[in-house]
């Protein structure tokens, strides 16, 4: 068989041929094919990761497991990832999205820890395209059928839409679990003797070579892919949950490992290389659907719902009876040996003999070139005097808010179960989403961001916000950030403007990272998000995650009572480079979007979160997409009362309502607390914009926003 | 008070439920597996919410084939209290220990948002301790909660006074606007002829801890509760 065929370059073949010191088979080929591919490997993006600030104080597991894991205190730990599922979802969106949603479940399952919470953050194209509405419909759709069905509740997310999307949406699933840390499971603890075992549905033809196909653009005839999108079955994933949390608990099981991507090959050897123990894999073992497959298709299937475990050999039949309790399929697939070779046979011959560690660490680096795109300095030329302002500032406002990224998105939250698990102290639609921890009585504060349009503007500077968003949100709730997941969709990074994107970006958040100390514990890396008409924009998304320690400490937001001060903290004179109003307004992307000060931003976050520790606010919110116009009419809205801002105009009122960037947030402060307040912001930038009251939005000068008004634009 | 919740194969509310009930009402609540019996005699048999066999054939229908639910018609007919809560309800309509059977919502697709429903009675088991007319906040969260019954049998439930809780606005208001699934006489829940099973769409688990949005649920456990007590 031609190298090229099973998907290697020149150079990996051989690599693949020095290290066996032979030529490898056809089946070794195609596994290598895959599991070289960049999906599985990141070898494109390996060098750029290195960047990220992997450790700190309350990181129990970095990078290189199933999903990352940090301390929450009292012995127990969240363990995090976020995954993308682009390329299905863009062939199949119910499908793609549902077994995203499914894989990233049994990703933090790997790690014994009770899947407790979900967050997806979703890139559509254009709304008002016909084809957008199909491929949203269907992949929301996905999303609540499957994680309904699972009793995972979806407590928030994110949703933007733009052309660059049309044709390649982006779907990122998130799930954090709960685990006791001196019950952490991992694939470094397989030892010789051991058997290895099979749980759950049994293997298919579906999604073979998955993991390439996402490693490659999507073809035009995106149908014609359509085989290689797996099928997901959540009452399947339910009984497995629970029967592998089960077996975790009575002790029966050594390690465990999600069969996502490459299915059977990635699990056993993974595991393998990570123990540092040979693995010998009967395939004829391997409970089927189809009886003719052939060995790489059943090395390759990414069938759903099923786990590979790793038990003593004396508990074997325990497990056995207990996924019979389950009813669920389970069987004996191999051994654990010494050495270091992954092998498997069918029919009694060996059809792949592969050192372990090469399979998963192997792969060469690619370092591809990067060069600064030639039309950078364009994309930078603009100045807010281009735009008009406007002669109805409310029309212009109730617009912004109903535009597709701002409006509200019940459409979306309220077709996800948010509420199972009697978790959800804040469910979607918010800065943040907030889960109580039953297990310690503390909360966990999660904030999910992307800011594409800036990132393409300016690719470091885009990346920092990106992070320093969700850090700030995390701060306004009265979260101190523990760790952040990170999902990099990107087109293909053998582009060197693109690829000079990727790591600009990638710099930039990780430079956020180290200077608010919140290290990256997981992430997964996505490229070649194109086709031959367009590519995506940069779309570095992530997830941060923090820790309140009581629920007294929390400061909500949507909580305005008559009478309150307002105030801005932060600059008054933020960009319309990149915004939702420039957006919305020019149809234009350009400007360079503010620097980041990381000073700055670090006493933001200090002084945030004294604020909402000694709750010297009623409510806050920090501002984002649509500035602080948006940010004035969503706690309107919420609070159900009006306001009257009469603050100075000190610059353009367009940049003053609408821009964006830097770390501010809007508070609602009782006058008993006015004092205090004043006295924690004292030395940062802070402007008492107005007071709570009336049945109106009333910005002095500008516009005048009925309650009414606000709700049928932000669409309930 | 002894309670039992019955975890079929894709329940998921049936921890949520067990972890309300003891905090509420700090009893012992035991979790029984569909294969296993039922033989505690437990005073209140809760099935919960979630996807029992995945709702693969028919909401509900397959559960209800269980050969558990022999067990909880024999706990019935000896007058012990059931509560079926969301595919709880389905299964009570899919074993005939409730009348009717609850179709796809109005606007077809999961919704899941808080609720407001009205209490119409106060003398069954499970509202002793509300006010008469008592708007109430219980979470839906559910595709196929549309009650339906023929007519005639309709009027005969209103009739008997079967209607245990209604969707209305947050006055007490019924309305269609105020009814998120289409269901025939805003029906949320309903009693059995002996009036010791019921079924009921919203979730009260969801609605017993502050921290989480609402607690007007403490008040339905409280009731189970004094009723049980007082036989």
């Amino acid at each position: 068989m031609d190298y090229a065929k099973a998907g290697l370059r020149r150079e990996e073949f051989e690599a693949i041929r020095s290290a066996l010191k032979r030529e490898p088979t056809d089946c070794e080929l195609l596994v290598m094919g895959v599991m070289w591919s960049e999906h599985c490997c990141y070898k494109s993006s390996k060098p750029l990761l290195r960047l990220f600030p992997t450790s700190g104080d309350s990181v129990v597991q970095g990078p290189g497991e199933n999903a990352g894991v940090v301390a929450i205190g009292d012995g127990w730990g969240a363990a995090f990832k976020v995954e993308s599922h682009n390329h299905p979802s863009a062939v199949s969106p119910y499908q793609g999205a549902a077994t995203g949603v499914g894989g990233i479940i049994r990703d933090i399952l790997a790690m014994g820890a009770r899947p407790t919470a979900s967050m997806d953050g979703l890139c559509f194209g254009d709304a008002q395209e016909p084809k957008t509405r199909r491929l949203a419909r269907g992949i929301v759709a996905g999303i609540g059928g499957y994680g309904n069905a699972v009793g995972v509740p979806t407590v928030g997310g994110k949703t933007l839409y733009d052309k660059a999307y049309n044709d390649n949406p982006l779907v990122n699933a998130f799930s954090l679990g709960i685990v006791r840390l001196d019950r952490m499971a991992s694939a470094s603890t397989a030892r010789p003797g051991q058997k290895v075992l099979l749980l759950g549905a049994a293997t298919g033809r579906d999604g073979i070579a998955g993991a390439a196909f996402a490693s490659a653009e999507l073809g035009d005839d995106a149908k014609a892919s359509r085989p290689q999108v797996q099928i997901g079955d959540p009452f399947e994933e339910k009984l497995l949950i629970e029967a592998c949390l089960e077996l975790h608990e009575a002790g029966l099981i050594v390690s465990m490992q999600d069969m996502g991507a490459a299915g059977i090959t990635s699990s056993s050897s993974e595991i393998a290389a990570k123990s540092g123990v040979a693995i010998d894999l009967d395939l004829d073992a391997v409970p089927l659907r189809e009886g003719d497959m052939e060995a790489w298709e059943i090395l390759l299937s990414e069938s759903q719902e099923r786990m590979l475990l790793i038990v003593l050999p004396e508990k074997v039949d325990a497990v056995l009876s207990q996924a019979t309790r389950w009813g669920l399929e389970c069987a004996v697939i191999g051994d654990v040996r010494e050495g270091d070779e992954w092998t498997a046979r069918k029919d009694g011959t060996i059809v792949a003999a592969l050192p372990a560690t090469l399979i998963g660490e192997g792969c060469p680096e690619l370092a591809w070139p990067a060069r600064e795109p030639d039309d950078l300095e364009s994309r930078w030329d603009f100045g807010p005097e281009e735009m008009d302002l406007p002669c109805d500032w409310a029309a212009e406002t109730k617009a912004l808010l109903a535009s597709s990224d701002l409006t509200g998105k019940n459409w979306i939250h309220e077709s996800y179960d948010s509420m199972v698990r009697l978790a959800t102290v804040e469910g979607p639609g918010g800065p943040v989403s907030v889960i109580r921890v039953r297990e310690n009585g503390r909360l966990l504060s999660m904030a999910m961001e992307t800011d594409p349009r800036k990132t393409f503007l300016d690719p470091y500077r885009g990346g920092a916000e990106t992070v320093a968003r969700a850090i700030r949100a995390l701060a306004v709730s009265g979260a101190t950030p523990l760790g952040l997941t990170d999902c990099l969709n990107y087109p293909s990074p053998e582009k060197a403007d693109q690829f000079w994107e990727l790591a600009e970006s990638v710099r930039g958040m990780a430079d956020c990272c180290r200077e608010l100390a919140c290290p990256v514990v997981s992430g997964n890396v996505s490229l070649y998000n194109e086709t031959s008409r367009h590519r995506i924009l940069p779309t570095p998304l992530v997830v941060a995650v923090g820790l309140i320690d009581d629920p007294s400490e929390l400061l909500r937001w949507g909580r305005w009572a008559k009478g309150d001060r307002l105030f801005l903290v932060g600059t008054v004179a933020s960009s319309l480079s990149g915004s939702e109003y420039q957006q919305h307004r020019l149809g234009v992307l350009r400007g360079r979007p503010l620097a980041i000060s990381f000073e700055m931003e670090q006493e933001f976050v200090d002084k945030a979160r004294s604020t909402a520790h000694l709750q010297l606010a009623r409510s806050g919110r920090p501002i984002a997409g649509g500035g602080l116009a948006v940010a004035l009419a969503k706690e309107t809205h919420q609070s159900g009362t009006g306001a009257l801002v009469h603050m100075a105009v000190p610059t353009r009122p367009d940049v003053l309502l609408f821009g964006e960037g830097g770390p501010r947030a809007l508070y609602a402060v009782p006058a008993q607390k006015l004092e205090a307040f004043r006295k924690n912001w004292a030395s940062f930038p802070l402007t008492e914009i107005g007071i709570v009251g009336g049945e109106a939005l009333h910005i002095r000068g500008l516009c005048s926003l009925t309650l009414a008004e606000i709700s049928q634009s932000l669409g309930r | 008070m002894k309670v039992a919740v019955i975890a079929f194969p894709g329940s998921n509310c049936d921890d949520d439920v067990v972890q309300a009930v003891s905090d509420v009402l700090g009893c012992s609540v035991t979790k029984v597996w569909h294969r296993n019996r039922l033989d505690t005699e437990p005073d209140l048999i809760i099935l919960p919410g979630g996807f029992s066999y995945g709702d693969y054939l028919r909401s509900g229908a397959m559960a209800a084939r269980s050969p558990i639910m022999d067990d909880v018609r024999r706990e019935v007919r000896r007058g012990r209290l059931v509560l079926g809560i969301c595919n709880g309800f389905q299964v009570l309509t899919e074993s005939g220990l409730l009348p009717g059977a609850l179709l796809t919502n109005r606007h077809p697709g999961f919704l899941c948002r808080p609720c407001t429903v009205r209490v119409e009675r106060t003398d069954s088991p499970f509202t002793g301790t509300f006010r008469e007319g008592q708007v109430v906040n219980f979470p839906i969260a559910h595709n196929e909660g549309r009650y339906y019954l023929p007519p005639s049998d309709l009027e005969k439930l209103e009739k008997d006074g079967r209607v245990l809780f209604r969707y209305c606005n947050d006055r007490g208001e019924t309305g269609d606007d105020f009814n998120p699934n289409g269901a025939l006489n805003h029906i949320a829940g309903i009693l059995s002829e002996e009036g010791n099973v019921l079924g009921l769409m919203p979730h009260p688990e969801r609605s017993s801890d502050i921290l989480l949005g609402c607690d007007d649920g403490i008040l339905f456990w409280k009731s189970i509760q004094t009723w049980v007590e007082r036989r």
